[in-house]
């Protein structure tokens, strides 16, 4: 196997060994992102000397870290300090943060090194990386396909082996939705587990850092790192930390599982129910009990988080106003032309959509029959599956209705896109952890993945569940083809 | 039919700067001034991916100002943002309150001009951040932004309409002023911006019921052109109404210079802030406790100083009002009545000559470079005679100039007062001789003629010579002629 192929925890096993070594493994991935990165177009920044530079240092400093050295590939969407954070907007195309995100300090303190910074729908509003200013990025399985999003060019650069894990952003399904995709392991962490400081904000109230990896246990490892109170977000949880790889026992023995009913009607590719069943069934055979179970208000879900996304984001995007740092029009003689024509050129069309959504929403007049209404179904659906975790440890469903579809198929129907997000957005909407995870192929050799929710704060059970199904079945042999 | 026919009804919506160290939402310092854009961060500058943490000292302080008013604390609020756009606010929304502020339903009590007491009742107060400041054309024909004042805290103080005139809106200000200044939540610097108000006004027929339509004055931050602003408004509306024609709803600029005011922007300009709670922030919720410890802590009000005042001092009414309106002078004159033990004196001082220098130098009263040391030792030099009160005028001058103790002062300026005998006597002989006029009148009954002769030997002595002893020794020596 090539360094590039072997999961984070094995490098470590292999360092420790003392079969390779910290150099070897930079320049493996160095070398595979020089390969692959002409085809599947995953990086909007690539930072080959910075992270050569960044690597000497943490050699030569003293830092006792295990993940020390270790590559990893960041969204562009969470701010590092000196590179580039450009949201894959035009808005943002040359904007330097002078600050680090918290996460970006929890990483950089670990003496990880970053490779780059990774493709996404632009200010993450998207599900295929086709809203990118910058470029569309590929699916490794299948370069003719999206890889998913909106943090398709992490996925699509641990699938590729670009990077050995990523960090994404999940809104509304933005990382578990491309890891399925792409067929690795996507983790949206419990509203409150990670900070938001430094992420660019799309959503504030749905927003969560989480993780793209080979495989469940990375994903322990990662979120051990990303996971804590950060005094500079008032929505971060006072938690105390937990080693969730110690989660991981490879037993789901009396674990409760619901399946609720909705995600398995009418829209749901036959392909991905069988998948799913398959699943389902191996639950059992590992000695775990499944039922299924109902999400009553899973049908208005999506128009509930439409609302609440696209009103926060209209206002959250209104800093992008060509005064003070960001893109200006060069075409104004006013201050209303400013701001009008630095948006209108600036922002992408999907962008614009929501803003003008959300505005709508929220205006006097609306506001009752939309923001207000939707805020009162999110309390539902938080209520709703509350009840189910009663009687139930996880739940399960698809991560995603289909596979990857072909690039350009979908970009001139944004609701066929939207509807992509019906079994991810419950999840950001109760605020609850969520992973998905890689779990067969189509007749087309595309991924398929089932998504695991817990409870509040109950991502040890849901990793553990994750862990159990991965370490009986042998998805892992599968490689991404970089089919043309 | 005449202006005396017109109820006027008056509202104000007064912005309060707090007095805290840090923004409201980041560390950075309040202080105001500064190099522009040197007292922000990445925070209130609203770079991508930052967030706002409350400062919890903003709360407490807002809940002082509700409990100071009478008002109730709501025990469960909320942030909302307000959007807008505009290049003094960097998010594109201000973090303020909208329909849960913190405190609501208080009143405070104020004068009319005929002495009256009138209950102003307050709507609400809430807590927001200061928007940034523009400065125009400093280099070329552009404008440039200092996000020094963005994001330092503010409590916003909402009046019912219940104001009738200029002078109660004046009264109410005053007031509102001396009672933040009272609690230590604000220094309500008017020049610099940290009081300022905005002002709604209307007329309707007296025995009306309905309001008139109201135009708002924005921004308004001395007690000067509030009044004139108002008497203005109150005026152009009822010409207005009385030609037939009718008042618009607007927002308005007063022009203190051509003493008019300016159409801000019109009704197409209605802005909808689009409302909704802060997904950054969390829910402000004060616990029975908490609300309590902040009641325990208030410092005597104005009020209840102006009660002692006139029980404890034996002072009038109006010397009370007038010396509790501000703190800075409240504090002087106690902590000077307890160093000399003469409160009509202090009294006197304070509200005669060190107001009249206050006002002549456009100074606020926590600007007075002296302590009440200085003043208990003018006012003891006084009663021992060592000086006149003329020279104390004078010392007193010298002590808003280069503060320093009087006794130095006079000594250093050569004003001790004479009071050697021999030496006044001298003085009123050489007057005597000077006008025998006086002499004459003085004989002749007119007791008046005593101040002539004594106010010729002051000026012989440059007013250094004690005025008793010259009125006696003047009588003496008329007598023996």
């Amino acid at each position: 196997m090539e360094i590039y192929e072997l999961t984070v925890h094995e490098l470590l096993e292999k360092l420790y060994k003392k079969e390779i070594t910290k150099e070897e493994i930079l320049t493996s991935y160095q070398n595979r992102i020089n390969e692959k990165e002409k085809d599947v177009q995953a990086f909007v920044t690539i930072t080959e000397e910075e992270a050569k530079e960044q690597f000497k240092k943490v050699q030569e400093g003293n830092n006792t870290s295990k993940l020390a050295g270790i590559p990893i590939g960041i969204k562009d969407n969470i701010c590092t300090k000196g590179i580039k954070t450009t949201c894959a907007s035009k808005m943002l195309e040359n904007f330097v943060s002078p600050y680090d995100a918290t996460v970006m300090d929890k990483i950089n303190a670990e003496g990880m090194v970053t490779l780059g910074k990774l493709n996404m729908d632009e200010f993450a509003m998207g599900g295929s990386t086709e809203h990118s200013y910058f470029k569309k990025t590929k699916n490794p399985w299948n370069l003719n396909k999206v890889p998913g999003g909106s943090s398709g060019g992490s996925a699509a650069a641990v699938a590729a082996g670009m990077v050995p894990w990523a960090l994404g952003s999940d809104t509304g399904g933005s990382i578990r939705q491309p890891a399925s995709f792409c067929g690795i392991v996507g983790l949206k962490p419990t509203y409150g587990l990670v900070s938001r400081f430094g992420l660019v904000a799309f959503a504030s109230s749905l927003d969560q850092i989480g993780t793209l990896t080979k495989d469940v246990e990375d994903s322990a490892l990662l979120l051990n790192v990303i996971a804590g109170h950060d005094e500079k977000d008032s929505t971060s949880a006072a938690k105390e930390k937990e080693d969730y790889t110690k989660a991981l026992k490879n037993d789901v023995k009396g674990l409760k599982i619901g399946v609720p009913k909705e995600y398995f009607g009418e829209g749901i590719n036959e392909e991905v129910k069988a998948s799913i069943e398959k699943v389902i069934e191996k639950y059992r055979e590992l000695g775990a009990t499944v039922e299924e179970c109902s999400l009553d208000v899973a049908d208005y879900a999506l128009a509930t988080y439409y609302i609440i996304a696209c009103a926060e984001a209209s206002s959250n995007l209104g800093r992008f106003d060509g005064i003070r740092y960001g893109y200006r029009t060069k075409n104004y003689e006013n201050l209303k032309d400013i701001y009008r024509n630095s948006r209108s050129e600036g922002f992408g069309a999907e962008v614009k959509r929501r803003i003008i959504l959300g505005t709508y929403v929220l205006s006097s007049g609306y506001y009752d029959a939309y923001y207000k209404k939707a805020q009162q179904v999110r309390t539902l659906v938080k209520n709703e599956f509350a009840r189910n975790f009663e009687k139930y440890d996880v739940i399960l469903t698809p991560t995603a209705s289909n596979v990857a579809f072909d690039i350009g198929s979908k970009i001139n129907d944004p609701l066929e896109m939207y509807l992509a997000d019906l079994c991810t957005v419950p999840v950001n909407i109760a605020g609850l952890p969520g992973i998905s995870v890689p779990c067969g192929l189509n007749s087309e050799k595309m991924p398929i993945g089932f998504q695991l929710i817990g409870k509040p704060f109950a991502e040890s059970t849901i990793l553990n569940a994750a862990y159990t199904y991965e370490q009986n079945t042998d998805f892992k042999k599968n490689k991404p083809e970089f089919k043309n | 039919m005449s202006r005396e026919d017109y109820e006027v009804v008056i509202g104000l919506e007064v912005h309060a700067e707090l007095a805290t160290k840090t923004k409201i939402f980041c560390s950075c310092p309040t202080e105001f001034g500064g190099e522009p854009n040197t007292h922000c961060c990445p925070i209130c500058m609203a770079l991508p991916g930052t967030l706002p943490v409350l400062n919890e000292k903003v709360v407490e302080y807002a809940v002082r100002a509700g409990l100071a008013t009478n008002c109730e604390i709501e025990q469960n609020s909320k942030n909302d943002r307000k959007n807008y756009f505009y290049p003094d606010l960097p998010k594109a929304y201000q973090i303020s309150q909208y329909d849960r502020p913190l405190c609501k339903r208080g009143s405070i009590e104020i004068e009319n001009e005929k002495g009256e007491k009138r209950t102003i009742r307050i709507t609400r107060i809430h807590i927001e951040e200061d928007a940034g400041k523009l400065n125009h054309d400093e280099f070329g024909g552009g404008s440039l932004v200092d996000l020094n004042r963005a994001g330092v805290p503010l409590i916003e103080i909402v009046s019912e309409p219940d104001i009738r005139s200029s002078v109660e809106a004046e009264n109410y200000l005053r007031k509102l002023k001396s009672i933040l200044e009272y609690i230590e939540v604000s220094d309500c610097k008017m020049q610099e911006g940290s009081l300022r108000a905005d002002v709604n006004v209307s007329v309707r027929k007296k025995g009306e019921t309905k309001l008139g339509t109201r135009t708002e004055m924005k921004n308004m931050n001395s007690f000067r052109s509030i009044v004139r602003g108002i008497e203005y408004e109150i005026d152009r509306q009822i010409d207005l109404i009385e030609d037939g024609g009718v008042v618009e709803q607007e927002t308005l600029r007063w022009d203190d210079v051509s003493g008019r005011t300016f159409s801000m922007r019109d009704k197409e300009d209605a802005q909808d802030y689009r409302y909704f709670p802060d997904p950054d922030l969390v829910a402000i919720r004060l616990s029975d406790e908490y609300i309590e410890n902040i009641r325990k802590s208030l410092p005597e009000l104005p009020e209840s100083r102006r009660e002692r005042y006139i029980e404890e001092y034996k002072l009038t009414e109006r010397e009370a009002n007038l010396l509790t309106a501000s703190k800075y002078l409240s504090n002087l004159f106690e902590s000077t009545t307890s160093i000399c033990g003469n409160a009509k004196a202090a009294c006197n001082w304070i509200l005669s000559d060190i107001s009249r220098i206050l006002n002549e130098r456009e100074m606020e009263p926590n600007e007075i470079p002296f302590t009440s040391d200085h003043l208990a030792e003018l006012i003891a030099l006084i009663e021992k005679g060592t000086i006149s009160s003329a020279i104390a005028k004078k010392v007193l001058e010298e002590l808003f100039e280069n503060p320093n103790k009087p006794s130095k002062i006079i000594e250093e300026k050569g004003w001790i007062q004479i009071s050697d005998e021999g030496a006044i006597r001298e003085v009123v002989l050489k007057v005597l001789q000077a006008t025998p006029q006086s002499v004459a009148d003085f004989k002749a009954g007119k007791e008046k003629a005593i101040g002539f002769l004594v106010g010729q030997a002051m000026k012989e002595t440059k007013g250094k010579a004690n005025p008793q002893m010259l009125n006696k020794m003047f009588v003496e020596e008329i007598n023996k002629m």
